[in-house]
């Protein structure tokens, strides 16, 4: 029952959250409430008994990626311009609530087939999940089952996963990292390497 | 560069020290508790950042100079591929941390929790490089 009224205050947090992102145009205050749907998120994730993913979320999406964005924002302008005191009305204004109104109805008519949060029946209940909740503890001895499918189950994904991330850190690097040099002025030899 | 803010900085004094013990908490308790090698990472990232924000940029890269961040970055990954490459050399699977131990539980609790050391180096690296990166691109 508890868990019915904090769903379901979190979720309407959520939905206001968005729309206030949808109708702001100050950049630091987008920025702060996608902290707070991060924030909002990890909450959900806590009720339904996901900590580890609560977790990541709160660590990143609300951490982390505020803190990068709002450095993003230094360098950029803090406003977002207004798009519609320049440029023309090119469509009708129905046209993207008819759009968006099929899109949501595709969208609730493809939950109805969803099996029930936490069913036992469902799919995900009935694959691996067994085979871990069984054998996890007699393999590994790690009690926490999601650490022991990630590192040891599913050792070879976290290795991409952690490629992936070295990755992301090294084409920031490649692409923004430093400092800048300035460009050689060279005004002799530039002929020379058109040709090649 | 900041005007120094008092209560920023003795606050900042008093909290960095508990996030990074949170971290490793949260890095070696990852086992039997909800986290792991990601969350600490972020976590442990996260107090080198608010020491940035509030000492400014030039103070956190004496503590960590950046030419760290990347050895660092990269020697998490070679600890995890590491691990798959021992258990190679001991005969087994890669990634395959039973041979590790004495038996097959203390292979895989020794496995996991190198394995777990490594994500948590690498990501905490990763995490560093870009918020230098992006918060060192305004200051020339």
């Amino acid at each position: 029952m508890i868990d019915i009224v904090i769903n379901i205050t979190l979720l309407a947090f959520l939905a206001i959250t968005s729309v206030a992102i949808v109708r702001m145009t100050n950049l630091f205050a987008i920025v702060m409430l996608f902290g707070i749907f991060s924030l909002l998120s990890a909450g959900l994730f806590v009720v339904m008994d996901a900590p580890d993913v609560a977790f990541t979320e709160a660590a990143v999406g609300a951490g982390i990626s505020t803190v990068l964005m709002l450095a993003t924002l230094a360098l950029v302008k803090r406003r977002q311009k207004p798009y519609y005191d320049e440029a023309p009305r090119t469509h009708r204004t129905w046209l993207p609530l008819v759009v968006v109104a099929i899109t949501g109805s595709a969208l609730i008519y493809g939950t109805w087939d969803i099996p029930g949060f936490g069913a036992p029946g469902a799919p995900a209940q009935t694959h691996v999940a067994r085979y871990y909740i069984e054998n996890a503890m007699p393999d590994t001895g790690v009690p926490n089952i999601v650490t022991a499918v990630l590192a040891s189950y599913r050792g070879f994904d976290t290795l991409g996963e952690v490629t992936v991330i070295f990755t992301a850190a090294v084409a920031v690097l490649l692409l923004i990292g430093g400092k800048r040099p300035k460009p050689p002025v060279k005004t002799k030899d530039k002929g020379k390497h058109d040709e090649a | 560069m900041m005007r120094p803010n008092l209560i920023l900085h003795v606050v900042a004094k008093f909290i960095i020290p508990l996030i990074i013990l949170f971290a490793l908490y949260v890095q070696f308790h990852g086992d039997f508790g909800p986290g792991g090698g990601f969350q600490a990472g972020v976590i442990f990232s996260a107090a080198f950042i608010l020491y940035a924000l509030v000492f400014g940029l030039d103070t956190a890269e004496k503590i960590i100079p950046p030419h760290w961040l990347r050895i660092l970055a990269a020697l998490g990954v070679v600890i995890y591929a590491g691990v798959g490459m021992e258990s190679l050399l001991l005969g087994g699977n890669y990634l395959d941390y039973t041979l590790l131990g004495s038996n097959q539980i203390a292979g895989q609790h020794l496995g996991i929790l190198l394995v777990e050391l490594g994500v948590g180096i690498t990501v905490a690296a990763a995490m560093l490089i870009l918020f230098f990166a992006f918060a060192g691109r305004g200051r020339d």
